[in-house]
């Protein structure tokens, strides 16, 4: 046992000072890594932000109903009343068509149109918070709101985060098949390196196998060389993810901000860091382990 | 200690380098391996070893039959044989502590045991205040010398050594030959495959000449 760990010992050191002995093409090597990498990892840091704003926005589902134009005050009482009883509903909140005028008048730009306009041309609106989330509840309470007097038009608010959630299924697939072409790359990339390793170690190993060295003992340095070299292309990617993340925060922030969203983008988490490291240096252990079968099996 | 019965030798191609050979050599022994060139005598070290296998006949070293030895048994056998190589095999981006000291990395010794055993070995070949140096800084009798240091780092207790002072001059090459006597009186077996026969006469306990792949004598 104390000799099997001397010998890993021994290995991970010899892996180590072949990494070192080549500065610059083991930082080259890391930054190709890396780079490759980092899109995969990139993109699932971008896709865990988006489904937590998704998860957040549908959390809170909202029903808007809109009146007629022509309803009139006691319609619209009558309306409210009966949304207010409603045992499907949470919270209903009035917006009247005077107050929806004055809060597009006040946006940038849009005075001056409103202005022009003849009479307002907005309805007085319902926002309704139901009690339960299941599309199809939703959808019910959709129809129901639709046939009360003087309703207009009934939309569900949660619809398009059913699109997004959508829209984020099909990128995470996307994600998913870059991270597996990216990963066949990095094993090829370790593959190569491994194998021309092999070539400028071919007396060492040559010599070694001479002086009684058993298979595991030439293969394990390699083995090491190609999870370093994995993990130091995990190591750049995280880096570079971490540094778009804490660069694109600022600006996303803002942009959440004006449409009145408290949102801001969040770094890989430990676990994920954690795991695109671990599986960088096995698809370097994956990438020497190919090329030590076919380059050193005799 | 090692033993050959009826082994033959034949290369792809056909080339016969060794015919029904048989003779044993008892532990402590020191043998003078000679003959002309392409008599076989690199092929017969290369069997004691498993470098090479018989193509016939069996190869007894140590207990253990060469010619039907499991690969991965090899390493383990190897381990308890000092090599020395006719193109001495040194690693030269190593320096001469390195070199000395991967027999006994490979036999997973502790360092700092491996450290102590490295300079003694190389205090007996005269290398010890060159242990820093890279082999390529070291002269050609210096060489055959780590080469030396290096087979019997790890104690063998067999030492063979295919055409140790070629390339050497005389007075080199008579150290070495003292060098395997030396190591002899210590109990390892020792073979060694020369045409400088008169060099190691002094110390040899027996000659084995080879012609054609044949013991003649």
């Amino acid at each position: 046992m104390k000799g099997w760990l001397l010998h890993h010992r021994q290995a991970a050191l010899q892996a180590f000072r072949r990494l070192a002995a080549t500065p610059l093409n083991t930082v080259l090597g890391a930054l190709v890594l890396g780079i490759a990498l980092a899109l995969p990892a990139g993109g699932e840091m971008l896709l865990a932000n988006f489904q937590r704003l998704a998860q957040r926005v549908a959390a809170t589902p909202q029903i808007s109903v809109f009146m007629a134009l022509d309803a009139g005050r006691k319609e619209v009482a009558e309306v409210e009343s009966r949304l207010r009883r409603h045992a499907q509903t949470r919270e209903v909140s009035l917006v009247p068509r005077e107050e929806t005028l004055k809060r597009l008048k006040e946006s940038e730009g849009l005075g001056e149109v409103i202005d022009s306009l003849p009479r307002n041309p907005f309805p007085d609106a319902f926002v309704v918070v139901p009690r339960t989330e299941t599309p199809e509840a939703l959808e019910a309470m959709r129809a129901e709101f639709a046939q009360y007097p003087k309703v207009e038009h009934v939309q569900l608010d949660s619809a398009w985060v059913r699109k997004l959630d959508a829209l984020l299924r099909l990128a995470r697939l996307v994600v998913t098949l870059l991270a597996t072409v990216l990963g066949v790359a990095l094993v090829a990339i370790t593959f190569n390196t491994i194998r021309l390793q092999i070539l400028t170690q071919r007396d060492e190993i040559e010599v070694s196998r001479l002086l009684g060295a058993t298979d595991a003992f030439i293969r394990r340095p390699f083995f090491y060389f190609g999870a370093l070299q994995g993990l130091a292309g995990g190591l750049v990617a995280w880096l570079a993810v971490l540094g778009a993340t804490l660069l694109l925060r600022g600006p996303v922030g803002e942009l959440a901000g004006l449409y009145g969203i408290d949102f801001s983008l969040h770094i890989l988490p430990l676990a994920d860091s954690l795991m695109l490291l671990g599986l960088s240096a096995l698809l370097g252990l994956a990438g020497a382990w190919i090329s030590l079968r076919r380059h050193l099996s005799s | 200690m090692i033993r050959f019965d009826s082994v033959s030798k034949r290369y792809p191609g056909g080339i016969a380098a060794l015919a029904e050979l048989t003779f044993a050599v008892e532990s402590g022994e020191m043998i003078v391996l000679s003959g002309h060139s392409g008599a076989g005598k690199t092929t017969l070290l290369k069997l004691i070893p498993a470098i090479e296998r018989p193509t016939q006949g069996s190869v007894i070293v140590n207990g253990q039959n060469v010619a039907t030895l499991k690969r991965a048994a090899v390493p383990y056998l190897r381990r308890n044989i000092g090599m020395v190589f006719q193109d001495q095999k040194l690693l030269h981006d190593r320096s001469v502590f390195e070199n000395v000291m991967l027999p006994l990395a490979i036999a997973g010794v502790a360092v700092r045991d491996a450290g102590r055993r490295v300079r003694a070995a190389l205090d007996k070949v005269g290398l010890l205040e060159r242990e820093k140096a890279m082999p390529v800084a070291l002269s050609g009798g210096e060489q055959q010398r780590l080469a030396i240091a290096r087979a019997v780092v790890a104690r063998p207790s067999i030492l063979i050594a295919d055409e140790p002072t070629a390339h050497l001059d005389d007075d080199t090459a008579r150290d070495i030959a003292a060098m395997f006597h030396a190591f002899n009186q210590v109990g390892v077996t020792v073979l060694v495959a020369t045409h400088h026969e008169a060099l190691f006469a002094p110390y040899m306990t027996r000659r084995i000449t080879l012609a054609h792949g044949r013991v003649v004598s």
